[in-house]
């Protein structure tokens, strides 16, 4: 907006008949007293002043693009670290990699997760249902199971179950109270390190997920479940249809923050001499001492995995997020593909 | 042992919808809400109930489909008793089974609406006649969509709760309580969380309801409503029924102290605006 000549009649804004004062100037939101308001004075009618042919200046964040160069910087620092510094050893990591045996630690580390992370949910699921049941002796047995599995370390859990040979040499199935046995074995063939590592996981797991399976079905609002029994629906259908997907987008973030907790919470397994991902590399540096560089290599596996999940989580959260909210932003796919159609439109446009 | 309840049964079609409900109470630990309240609704009735807040008119209605259960007296749909089975003298308490089977029969309206946010206008029809009533489910759809099409929502088939106005909601929630074919509909203030300017066009649907000859009860605030549409009127007050009659009695010449105290409160404001 140029300055200021006797231009009223081309700018609408400035109308105000009864208007003493000249037009107002080009706005300067330096000089004091002079921002675009109308004239009010003068006893004529107030028009509105008129802003549509004013372009609009982004407000500016100098601090934010300081704070952003600063962080820049320590990330390039921290960068440059880490691929100058010869005592990373990157070329160590590389070799060991993709070795055999590493990746069939990695494989043992994700049947690990897989299994106990599935049974531990599924028994989370069934203990959170008992824990909201209306009968007594349910509640508490779920409740007691929670208290004492998450009490107990997880290593101490692991390493009882693993030696169960030791308090319970035999185990049967027969009639209690008398000697009537089914079947009958040794305790130690029956506990294998898998079994003692799966049976410590999930346990454990399941006492943790019971009380976010629960948190996710308190959350739904009682209203859906009044609804739903109002409406004649069967109590299964109720819980499977109406209240666990709604529980689900509560349920999630917490479920993955387990799941990748797990991912690295197998490595506690080498206790049992389990050779998972981490007992392997640590069985290999202490052969070849070159302890850094393959914890790095561990790591690195470790952040794969968690990255894999995060794009899980990120597809089935949204997936879930149906119908919570008017419009779902697009997926970041979406935004690339966005981001180069219009970016190609723009510079044909420039041509 | 049953007799009372075999001439009901007889003259099942004819009285599709009577609802006795007979000297219920109900306390929530030390309030009692309901305090003795009989009532009979004729099949094809439209009752409105009305009262101030606290007054129990909202607990009577969800006695009608055992969402609370009464602590004294019983309530019964034509003939047939809600939540128990009377045998050798006794009040059986139904299984749940059996209670979800009777409440197929009597549909409700929420105040909140409460449609199931992750299911579209469409799913939220369908899942009770399919899975309550065992429908086959094109036969269900094909009926969710003309009833969609009865509250003047056929453009919103598949669209989420959330994409809705109010009142759209709630005409989605009417079309799903009807998708049970029920004989009784009961509303819980169909209207109250609505905005003034939505309020209407659920009046119009439940209006147009009234004719189709359905039992409807309905608790509200809407006096307009109430005056043309009910074909009688109870009030209640601290948990019993204070007055009913026809509206133009009531509206025009409230016998009860309690009843004119609350209708000068509630409409006279309204028209000195």
């Amino acid at each position: 907006m140029s300055a200021a000549a006797p231009r009223s009649e081309t700018r609408p804004e400035t109308i105000a008949p009864d208007a003493a004062l000249p037009p107002a100037p080009a706005p300067d939101p330096d000089a004091a007293g002079s921002a675009d308001t109308p004239p009010s004075g003068g006893a004529g009618p107030r028009t509105a002043h008129d802003y549509s042919g004013y372009p609009v200046v982004a407000a500016r964040h100098p601090w934010r693009w300081a704070g952003t160069a600063l962080v820049a910087l320590f990330v390039a620092a921290v960068l440059w670290s880490l691929l100058t510094n010869p005592r990373w050893e990157w070329d160590v990591v590389a070799q060991w990699f993709t070795a055999e045996s590493v990746l069939r630690g990695l494989g043992e580390t994700l049947k690990l997760t897989a299994i106990a992370g599935t049974l531990g949910f599924i028994l989370g699921f069934i203990l959170a249902l008992m824990r909201l049941s209306s009968s007594p002796l349910l509640v508490s047995v779920s409740w007691t199971f929670s208290w004492i599995f998450r009490s107990a370390p997880l290593l101490v859990q692991l390493l009882l179950w693993y030696n169960l040979g030791y308090l319970y040499e035999k185990v049967s199935l027969g009639i209690p109270f008398t000697d009537v046995r089914f079947f009958e074995v040794q305790t130690t063939t029956l506990i294998s390190q898998f079994a003692a590592a799966i049976l410590g996981l999930t346990l454990n797991q399941a006492a943790y997920s019971s009380e976010i399976i629960r948190g996710g079905i308190l959350a739904v609002d009682q209203g859906q479940l009044e609804a739903a029994a109002a409406l004649g629906i069967p109590a299964w259908r109720r819980s499977t249809r109406i209240v666990l997907p709604q529980a689900m987008r509560s349920i999630l973030p917490t479920a993955f923050n387990e799941i990748i907790g797990l991912v690295k919470g197998t490595s506690i397994v080498y206790v049992l001499a389990y050779s998972e991902l981490f007992y392997t590399v640590q069985v290999i540096y202490n052969r070849t001492q070159q302890v850094l560089p393959l914890l790095l290599v561990a790591t690195v596996w470790y952040v794969v995995i968690t990255s894999v999940l995060s794009v899980f989580q990120y597809y089935i959260e949204r997936h879930y997020s149906k119908g919570a909210v008017r419009t779902l932003p697009p997926t970041p796919l979406q935004r690339v593909r966005r981001f180069f159609s219009t970016h190609a439109k723009t510079s044909e446009v420039a041509r | 042992m049953n007799s009372p309840a075999l001439p009901a049964v007889a003259a099942a079609a004819a009285t599709r919808g009577l609802v006795e409900i007979s000297n219920v109470h109900k306390s929530f630990g030390q309030v009692e809400v309901l305090r003795g309240v009989s009532l009979t609704v004729e099949p094809g009735e439209v009752v409105v109930i009305l009262g101030p807040s606290g007054s129990g008119k909202s607990t009577l209605l969800r006695t009608i489909n055992h969402l609370e259960k009464v602590d004294a007296g019983h309530i019964s749909v034509d003939g047939e008793l809600v939540g128990y089975r009377a045998r050798g003298g006794k009040l059986h308490e139904l299984r749940e089974k059996e209670i979800l089977a009777q409440r197929t029969h009597i549909g409700m309206v929420f105040q909140n609406f409460n449609l199931f946010p992750h299911l579209t206008a469409v799913e939220n029809i369908i899942e009770a006649p399919v899975y309550a009533q065992h429908r086959p489910y094109a036969q269900a759809r094909e009926r969710a969509l003309e009833l969609l099409e009865r509250v003047g929502l056929s453009d919103k088939v598949d669209v989420y709760p959330r994409q809705l106005s109010g009142g759209q909601q709630q005409r989605v929630a009417i079309a799903r309580a009807l998708a049970l074919d029920p004989k009784i509909v009961l509303f819980d203030e169909p209207t109250s969380a609505l905005d003034p300017e939505l309020v209407g066009e659920v009046l119009d649907v439940i209006r147009s309801l009234a004719d189709s000859g359905t039992t409807l009860i309905v608790v509200t605030h809407e006096m307009g409503f109430a005056r043309d549409v009910a074909d009688r009127v109870v009030f209640m007050d601290q948990g019993q029924i204070v007055e009913e009659g026809a509206p133009l009695q009531i509206f025009g010449a409230p016998r009860h102290e309690r009843t004119k105290a609350f209708l000068s409160k509630v409409i006279e404001p309204a028209f000195n605006l």
